[in-house]
């Protein structure tokens, strides 16, 4: 029959364009005239013009949107319950959530609060209805993943860890990471912290590796919450690439910003390597059981997604328009990775200092060992040893691996950049800020910090840009303290009051499980404050053995 | 036999084994308000940290005058303990989206019904006249306060004044842009329908200037507190309410509007949320142990300065109330009730409304 008639053909009324719509919402703002508003985000960056908004949002369709997208959330969680996911989820995985998701909520939240830097900063009100969405998009990232928390902690074997959580953020060596991570969308210049560090680098490039390749690691895991909440948290990133991007063409329109963005991409993509990689290479690397050859290693998702996505058809392309782009950086990046095992070594150094964590590390196993060389020829000879020893000292009455002379490993010094440690040991750099010595990780890292962050750059003031600050090396504020009582203090102890909440092993077994006086009797220090006080002579001493490195001793 | 025999558990799930803290399985690092915590705290509290809790390490950037991401200085207003605040509204992004998804389900749905009925062909003209040159100024006002709260929602010292201060932004942005694409498609039902008058008139027109005033005043406040309050304490009440509910709800009908009530009636709905909210938080601050008077002065000068051009605003859009053909409401009767209701909210917070 031709011509049918349909519901829709009835019902159907005239209604105004998407475009149409977007064009009208965006005239909703006004120049004020009566009281102009305060410019409290301070940036060094001209913006002339105004951005567009090439995705025609408006708010009509986002939040049935995004209900129904939480709708299938919560539903997944129920299912998974329902489906007995823990009785099959691997612990050694859920054990490396309890430091993801303490950091990751912060970061989330800090993005929140950035959207009204850059809505404020943006001339016009084009891309305002993109900025709502992300702000409320954030706080949806947010508040989901301490609710996703939240359901691990009641429903996982083993809730220590989880139940102290946002405290142990803002307490734990390893969680300084992350914190400089979220810090750095919200403090300093309001363009570079959250459009060049927060959307242009580690929402457009990194976010891939966070919220697409740790979701596949977690459903090889038996966790299928992390993959239902995390691509439904990507889901949403597609369009804070598209704010990033257009307030990106926008800066790019003013000659005398170029310099700045030079600057900002380069600390960006460095420092966003330096600690997505560190943490979320561990997770996928180290938190799986899964051994399987034929999936990609951290490295050959970096490569794709980093390397082949983001650098060549992101990056690169700015040239264009005058941007210096380092290449150099990308490929150092690159062969941290993989020829100089970066990952691992942060994996390494979590695993020396499990005692001071609030979650459990195991042992890699012969199966992980096959698979690492597999995957990172070389790796057995490094790496192999240490992990015998690791298993070997998993058990109470063996003296903590961190003070354990037999394992031949040195403690590190911290990178007062990027606050992971100087873990590529020939790399090292040392660098003076008002006339005080620190230590870096790389000259990339002396670079942000020295040079980067601060009042000038290459001659052009630059007051806007923010500073490093606070008690950056972690290990300055347990200086001198028995690694027991800096424990105690950390509040990373059970409710017991002796037991660590920490344990270098997935033994749910109180008989095997570390107290308090299992690990009293050693005395942490600062790297740093022990440079600092060495004489010249003997630094200089002292570094040049840093750089040689270490050799884990065999274990029998 | 090894000297320590380890039993690995078959199994990944709660009770599997029992071990210390194997049944801990609440977040303990806060103090919830009540005996137990709601999901809200659980989601919310603690997100953003403070040095005076548990950040160790301080904030590790700081900006060029050495503050760190967040201070308590953003707001001259002083608490014992910025912590204790909770919203009463207890939202996070589940309900937060449940209720706006909601809001923006029921108004399609009912300009769409409406708009299939013919009913904007049937309003009456003078009606029409001011829902294009003063509903379509209205929404300025509604985007003006978005935009002030959006702005405020990246200072507040924690996680729950700054979350409440978020959704409130949300809403109200919402709302501007329910109105914005209300109008654009009533407009394409009434012939000769300007869509741009609305603007004109709140840039131009000499009534609305007030309200303008007032917008930019809140816009242009660098106390995100200060926002906050004059917004849900004081703009709300005399000129939110007064037009919204006073005029827009009530004249809508007896001039063949069953449409404008509907969609703006939302917007009340939100208001009696972030008013609880805002109410609590203010109320903790002029109970303060130790900052009461100085809270409550500082509050009582934002009160004497925005009641001062929220009062100039309100009487600048009392001419709107004689234009309809059919008057069921007289400006002086809802502004006697928007009087008193902000002095009971004053009341609530032992605050005094200035005489004019």
């Amino acid at each position: 029959m031709s011509g049918t008639l349909t519901l829709n053909k009835i019902t159907a009324q005239r209604g105004i364009s998407v475009g149409d719509a977007a064009k009208k919402i965006a005239d909703l703002g006004w120049n004020p005239s009566y009281v102009q508003e305060a410019m409290t985000f301070p940036t060094d960056y001209k913006i002339a013009k105004a951005p567009k908004d090439p995705m025609k949002q408006v708010l009509r369709s986002y939040f049935p949107m995004q209900e129904e997208k939480d709708n299938r959330v919560y539903g997944a969680l129920d299912a998974a319950l329902r489906g007995d996911m823990f009785r099959n989820v691997e612990p050694r995985w859920v054990e490396w959530m309890k430091l993801f998701l303490a950091i990751i909520p912060f970061p989330e939240i800090s993005a929140a609060r950035s959207m009204a830097m850059v809505g404020r900063l943006a001339p016009g009100e084009d891309l305002r209805t993109g900025f709502t969405m992300q702000m409320v998009d954030e706080f949806r990232h947010s508040t989901i993943q301490m609710n996703l928390k939240k359901w691990y902690m009641e429903n996982y074997i083993d809730p220590a860890g989880f139940d102290i959580t946002e405290e142990a953020f803002g307490k734990c060596y390893a969680t300084t990471i992350g914190r400089q991570f979220g810090e750095g969308f919200i403090t300093g210049d309001a363009i570079t912290s959250a459009n060049v560090y927060l959307t242009v680098v580690a929402e457009t490039a990194f976010t891939n590796t966070l919220f697409v390749a740790m979701p596949s690691e977690a459903a090889r895991n038996g966790d299928y919450a992390l993959p239902t909440v995390f691509l439904s948290v990507q889901s949403d990133e597609s369009r804070h690439i598209g704010n990033g991007h257009s307030m990106l063409m926008s800066m790019l329109k003013e000659p005398e910003n170029h310099l700045l963005l030079e600057r900002d991409m380069r600390y960006a993509f460095w420092q966003n390597h330096a600690i997505v990689d560190a943490a979320i290479g561990t997770f996928i690397e180290y938190g799986t059981t899964n051994r399987d050859k034929t999936k990609e290693s951290y490295a050959e998702m970096w490569h794709r997604w980093i390397f082949e996505d983001y650098y060549r058809t992101y990056m690169l392309p700015l040239e264009k328009y005058g941007i210096k782009i380092h290449h150099d950086d990308v490929q150092t990046a690159w062969k941290r990775l993989t020829e100089k095992h970066y990952v691992h070594k942060v994996a390494q150094f979590f695993a020396v200092g499990w005692s001071a964590n609030f979650w459990r590390i195991e042992a890699q196993t012969d199966k992980d060992f096959e698979w690492f060389e597999h995957k990172y020829p070389g790796w057995y000879a490094q790496f192999g040893d240490f992990w015998k020893w690791y298993e070997k000292l998993s058990h109470r009455g063996q003296t903590n691996i961190l003070f354990n002379s037999d394992v031949g490993y040195v403690y590190p010094h911290r990178c007062w950049s990027c606050l992971v440690p100087c873990l590529i040991r020939e790399d090292m750099v040392t660098g003076e800020i008002d006339g005080k010595l620190y230590t870096f990780a790389h000259e990339l890292d002396r670079w942000t910090a020295v040079e980067a962050f601060a009042g000038e750059y290459q001659g052009r003031p630059t007051p806007a840009m923010g500073r490093f600050s606070g008690r950056r090396e972690w290990e300055s504020v347990y200086h001198n303290v028995d690694i027991a009582d800096a424990i105690k203090d950390l509040g990373f102890v059970r409710t017991d009051g002796k037991t660590l909440v920490a344990q270098p092993h997935l033994r749910f077994d109180d008989k095997e499980m570390w107290t308090l006086d299992d690990v009293r009797g050693h005395i942490l220090k600062s790297p740093l404050l022990t440079l600092r006080e060495m004489s010249p002579t003997d630094r200089e001493k002292h570094l040049a053995e840093y750089r040689k490195g270490f050799t884990i001793n065999p274990c029998n | 036999m090894t000297a320590v025999q380890s039993v690995p558990a078959k199994s990944g799930a709660a009770g599997a084994a029992v071990f210390p803290d194997s049944d801990s399985r609440k977040y303990r690092y806060f103090e919830p308000r009540s005996k137990r915590a709601t999901h809200y705290e659980d989601v919310t509290v603690d997100v953003q940290p403070d040095p005076e809790r548990y950040l160790l390490q301080d904030w590790i950037i700081s900006f060029p005058n050495g503050k760190g991401a967040y201070t308590k200085d953003n707001t001259a207003a002083l608490s014992s303990n910025w912590h204790t605040f909770r919203a009463p509204d207890q939202e996070w992004e589940r309900t937060h989206y449940q209720r706006q998804s909601k809001i923006e389900t029921m108004v399609q749905s009912v300009i769409a019904n409406g708009r299939k009925s013919g009913a904007p062909k049937g309003f009456d003209k003078a009606w029409v006249k001011i829902l294009q040159n003063h509903l379509g100024a209205w929404k300025h006002a509604e985007f003006g306060l978005g935009t002030s709260l959006m702005q405020a929602q990246r200072y507040g010292y924690t996680q729950m004044i700054n979350n409440a201060t978020l959704t409130n932004s949300s809403y109200k942005l919402r709302l501007a842009q329910d109105i914005t694409l209300y109008l654009a498609e009533i407009g394409m039902d009434i012939p000769g329908f300007d869509d741009m008058a609305g603007k004109r008139a709140w840039l131009e027109d000499k009534g609305w200037q007030g309200t303008r005033e007032a917008i930019e005043s809140i816009m242009g406040s660098a106390d995100y507190l200060e926002q906050y309050f004059a917004t849900n304490i004081v703009f709300e009440p005399l000129v939110g309410e007064l037009f919204r509910s006073g005029f827009l709800m009530q004249a809508g009908s007896p001039n063949g509007d069953f449409i404008t009530p509907a969609v703006i009636s939302a917007a009340e709905a939100d208001y009696e949320r972030n008013l609880a909210n805002t109410i609590d938080l203010m109320h903790l601050l002029v109970s303060d142990n130790q900052h009461a008077a100085h809270n409550k002065k500082l509050f009582q000068g934002w009160v004497n300065k925005h009641v001062a051009l929220a009062g100039k605003a309100a009487a600048g859009l009392q001419p709107i109330w004689s234009q309809p053909h059919s008057k069921p409401v007289q400006y002086a009767d809802v502004r006697a009730q928007s009087v008193e209701r902000i002095k009971k909210i004053l009341g609530e917070l032992g605050l005094v409304l200035p005489k004019e």
